[in-house]
């Protein structure tokens, strides 16, 4: 077990700049999320911290040992692939045991920690099949397996479960983070799935466009998104977005919606008279009351069951709004919504930077 | 199927089928099967029975008389020599041409697959006259050696393309994930992909294999001794030099067809996969 | 070699000192698989091409060879036999192609389809691939041999001919034998490649073109055709380069006789080279068909960019 640091690391193809300085220091026995969509650099940094990728600048350690020029094979690591590969000619036993036998251990100490993490994984029944006699959760163990068996100072997990239906990848997410808790290894996850983030991590690092653009734990990045990126990403339902200008007197401040709506915010805020921001506000936050302040039409009822979703058309766009239990609403009925100033989230209109 | 055609319709357009079907297994068969009729023709019918569907007596005297008393037998094993030999070398190095081109991203690939794919359209008339004179000045004429020199270098490009489509074949992961468990990019070649592209190294083998036994026009100008004769120009020099003794020459032919007839039941089902990767190779 | 060096020293910049000797083993490393490929291709093909063109300049006797600038050339111009190979290698390569095509089209087209026993007849009718180009000419010279040979006797039954004697020795018919073993070799190839690209139509198109109104003509029109073009356009160029080069079946059936009937450029060469002792003409031929033949494909790519560009 290890931690891993990395410090200014950055990717470039050409004059492509695929990954801008990364500085990330994970501390030992975390479990790291890396999380964005495709095409934000997620898997590119993964890889690079595996060795599978050269390094354009800066500097990856494992533990206090500088890996940048060190072969994969010689980093100590793990990993498991999205597509699992396993190596199609060899059996389960054989495919959880090559590392080992790569070291030269003896034979009778590969048998036993390739039957530890069989036991560990329930793949005992199947440790004499071939990778291609075996179902998709059933490869998705055994490369965990394969993981397992090494005993490495970091995993590495390239979205081990999007080749999995819905359904298994819920279990599957259950027993990679009861697996993390027994085993205690460091851990660094990559993912385009929020959910899976919010439910695994110990941190999350949001990535766009080979930038980091926050890190922090699921709850804080939720309550807290350092911008409208993050806060749009991060949740699901998204959080609604709404255009709207600051009005301020005194020791009131509200935000203006297009429509002439207003909703009270923070007068602590630091914002001024006509400013130009986005209003950011969850989904379960709006509530229905007779004496809202948001007129709108409702558009869209989803009953769920458990919860309803209400789709209302407010000053021109339409907003989410969550709420338990059973909702009397139909389509092209008036309206009319509220929220508390607390639940409100503003972000510069410019740069999507958030203000509170 | 689509359906909504009517019954007699769709009867008589799958009698169009077989018949059509029919045909084209005629005219692939007839001359293979007219070159074994006549191999076990015996030769006193052959001037009364020539062109007879099937001779009123058949026998197996072309084929002992072939496999006894001529040098069919030392050609037959010179023509294995070579084929084997080219089809061993041209594996190996176009296996590994072929995976630098499909794992390798580096300056110059571009122009190396163009080179190549120029290769594989080269006319080879055009080397004819200076390779005679060549292999002539370094002493490569009348050797097996310098047949399997030219076979080498004329089928490797075509074998790169091949081994180069199997590679790609293989997911990349698998080679990262065997260097993350601890193997160098050597050690991942050997226990990982090596042991998936056997089969695709078969094929190659194969195709080259029945590239090499086919041809004749450089053997036919480089080798005149004897001994070092392969069958293509055995074949051809029998015929020019003997009275024609048809039973004894569709005989050893049949004979020739063997090797070229069991590689192709087993070439088969890459045939597809194989020509369509060398898009050229005829 | 140029690019390799800087691609090297790029290597080498991009990551520190240390990661230098690895940064070059690195950019060495997929030209170290791939030497002994171009080596050999360099040695036995691009050498002998750049010999047998300096070939062409020169004059070849018994033991010495003199330069004469472009006298074989100049020759070539008052070569009957040449004129004649050249107009013998246009039909050569038409008729071939033209049979072989359309041929295994209708082969591919039919194999593309469900019958009883398609895998059977598919490794027959894909077999002639796999003999031996010089069995192919052998076997077909016999069989329009007329002692040991049916089609003589058939094509007189069917009134074709009047005697059942060998089409190979008539020089007004001789050029038809060549052609015909050539059709029967060539069609796998043809079959097999277009079979590969049939293949790769999406069935839903065709249910789609049905379900708006395609009877099986338009959908071959409309669907297939399209698909196949780009495949059906780079093996015919590929393929006619080859059939034009071929030597050996015209070779063992003929040797380009009778009277030079089936004499084409590539035989001319090949008999030229092997049985006189001036290889410079032999080359300078040699080159005048390269010539032809890379006119041809950039024409033909001219031709297909202006039709892209119309379509």
């Amino acid at each position: 077990m290890a931690s891993v640091t990395l410090r200014n690391v950055q990717k470039r193809y050409g004059a492509l700049n695929v990954l801008s300085a990364v500085d990330l220091a994970i501390a030992d026995g975390e479990f790291i999320v890396l999380v964005g969509p495709s095409g934000c650099g997620k898997s590119t940094l993964l890889r690079m911290i595996a060795g599978l990728e050269d390094i354009s600048a800066g500097e990856i350690r494992i533990g206090e040992r500088l890996v940048n020029d060190v072969a994969p094979k010689d980093r100590d690591i793990a990993m498991v692939f999205q597509s699992y590969a396993l190596y199609p000619h060899m059996d389960v036993a054989a495919n959880m045991g090559f590392s080992l036998a790569l070291r030269k251990a003896a034979r009778q100490t590969i048998a036993e920690r390739v039957a530890g993490a069989a036991g560990r994984l329930g793949l005992e029944a199947l440790l004499a099949r071939l990778p291609r006699q075996l179902s998709g959760g059933q490869r998705q163990r055994v490369a965990m397996g394969r993981a397992i068996v090494r005993d490495p100072q970091v995993f590495l997990f390239d979205e081990p479960l999007s080749n999995l239906d819905a359904k298994l990848r819920v279990h599957m997410r259950a027993e990679i983070k009861a697996l993390h808790q027994s085993l205690k290894t460091t851990a660094i996850y990559v993912t385009h799935d929020q959910i899976e983030a919010m439910t695994m991590a110990d941190r999350i690092v949001v990535m766009h466009d080979g930038v980091v653009q926050q890190v922090g734990a699921p709850l804080d990045l939720y309550d807290r998104p350092a911008n409208a990126f993050v806060a749009g990403f991060i949740g699901s339902p998204a959080m609604n977005f709404l255009p709207a200008r600051v009005w301020r007197a005194g020791d009131e401040a509200a935000v203006v919606l297009a429509d002439g709506g207003t909703l009270a915010i923070d007068a602590a805020l630091p914002v001024r008279d006509g400013d130009l921001v986005t209003l950011g506000v969850r989904p379960e936050h709006p509530r229905i009351a007779a004496s809202g302040a948001l007129a709108g039409e409702v558009a869209v009822v989803e009953p769920l069951g458990l919860s309803t979703q209400l789709y209302a058309t407010l000053a021109g766009q339409q907003v989410c709004s969550l709420a338990m239990g059973r909702v009397a609403a139909a389509p092209g009925e008036p309206i009319r919504l509220t929220a508390e100033p607390g639940d409100l989230h503003l972000f510069q209109r410019e740069t999507g930077q958030r203000i509170g | 199927m689509i359906a909504g055609r009517s019954r007699a319709k769709r009867r008589l357009a799958a009698a169009g089928l077989y018949a059509a079907v029919g045909l084209y297994v005629a005219f692939a068969l007839f001359p293979l099967f007219w070159t074994f009729k006549i191999s076990v023709t015996p030769q006193s019918l052959l001037y009364g029975e020539g062109i007879t569907v099937w001779p009123s007596a058949a026998t197996l005297d072309n084929y002992a008389r072939v496999l006894r008393a001529t040098d069919f037998p030392r050609y037959f094993l010179n023509s294995v020599v070579v084929s084997v030999t080219t089809a061993a070398i041209v594996t190996l190095v176009a296996s590994a041409a072929g995976y630098s081109l499909s794992r390798f991203r580096f300056r110059g690939k571009a122009a190396v697959a163009f080179l190549l794919l120029l290769t594989q359209t080269f006319p080879l008339v055009m080397v004819i006259p200076p390779i005679y004179r060549l292999m002539g000045e370094i002493g490569l004429t009348n050797s097996l050696t310098g047949l399997i020199v030219i076979y080498t270098a004329f089928n490797v490009a075509f074998a790169t393309f091949l081994m180069q489509s199997y590679f790609d074949g293989i997911p990349k992961d698998l080679e990262e994930a065997a260097m993350i468990d601890g193997c160098t990019r050597v050690e991942a070649l050997r226990r990982v992909i090596v042991p998936l592209t056997l089969p695709g190294m078969g094929a190659t083998l194969g195709f080259v294999f029945t590239a090499a036994w086919s041809e004749l026009l450089f053997a036919l100008m480089l080798i005149n001794s004897e001994n070092q004769k392969t069958f293509a120009v055995g074949l051809l020099t029998f015929i020019g030099k003997f009275a024609v003794d048809w039973g004894q020459m569709m005989a050893a032919s049949v004979l020739a067809l063997v090797p070229a007839c069991l590689f192709f039941a087993f070439l088969q089902r890459y045939l597809v996969t194989g020509l369509t990767a060398g898009a050229v190779k005829g | 070699m140029t690019s390799l060096s800087s691609q090297m020293a790029e290597a080498a910049s991009r990551s520190g000192s240390g990661g230098r000797r690895r940064a070059l083993l690195a950019a060495l490393e997929p030209w170290a698989y791939l030497s002994p490929a171009l080596v050999l291709i360099a040695t036995v093909l691009l050498v002998p091409l750049l010999f047998g063109i300096g070939y062409s300049f020169r004059k070849f006797s018994a033991f010495r060879s003199e330069f004469v600038g472009l006298g074989q050339y100049e020759a070539m111009l008052h070569d009957p036999i040449l004129g004649q190979a050249l107009v013998n290698t246009l039909w050569w390569t038409a008729g071939s192609l033209f049979f072989q095509f359309f041929l295994g089209l209708g082969l591919a087209l039919l194999l593309d389809r469900d019958f009883v026993g398609r895998r059977l007849v598919q490794a027959i009718v894909f077999l002639p691939w796999a003999v031996p180009t010089f069995l192919s000419g052998l076997t077909w010279a016999w069989l329009f041999n007329p002692i040991i040979g049916p089609l003589p006797h058939w094509l007189s039954a069917l009134g074709l001919k009047a005697e059942p004697t060998n089409i190979l020795a008539d020089p007004a018919t001789a050029m038809w034998g060549p052609i015909i073993a050539n059709v029967w070799f060539g069609i796998p190839f043809f079959a097999i490649t277009l079979l590969a690209a049939l293949k790769s139509i999406p069935s839903e198109l065709y249910e789609a073109a049905a379900i708006d109104g395609a009877n099986p003509w338009q959908r071959f029109t409309r669907v297939t055709l399209p698909f196949l073009a780009p495949t059906i356009a780079i093996t015919v160029m590929l393929r006619t380069i080859w059939i034009a080069t071929f030597a050996d079946l015209i070779y063992v059936m003929t040797e380009g006789g009778p009277a030079g009937s089936t004499n084409t450029v590539a035989t001319y060469i090949y008999v030229s080279a092997f049985k006189s002792l001036d290889k410079g003409y032999a080359s300078a031929v040699a080159v005048l068909l390269l010539a032809l033949l890379i006119l041809y494909a950039v024409v033909l790519i001219r031709m297909r960019r202006l039709f892209a560009r119309d379509a």
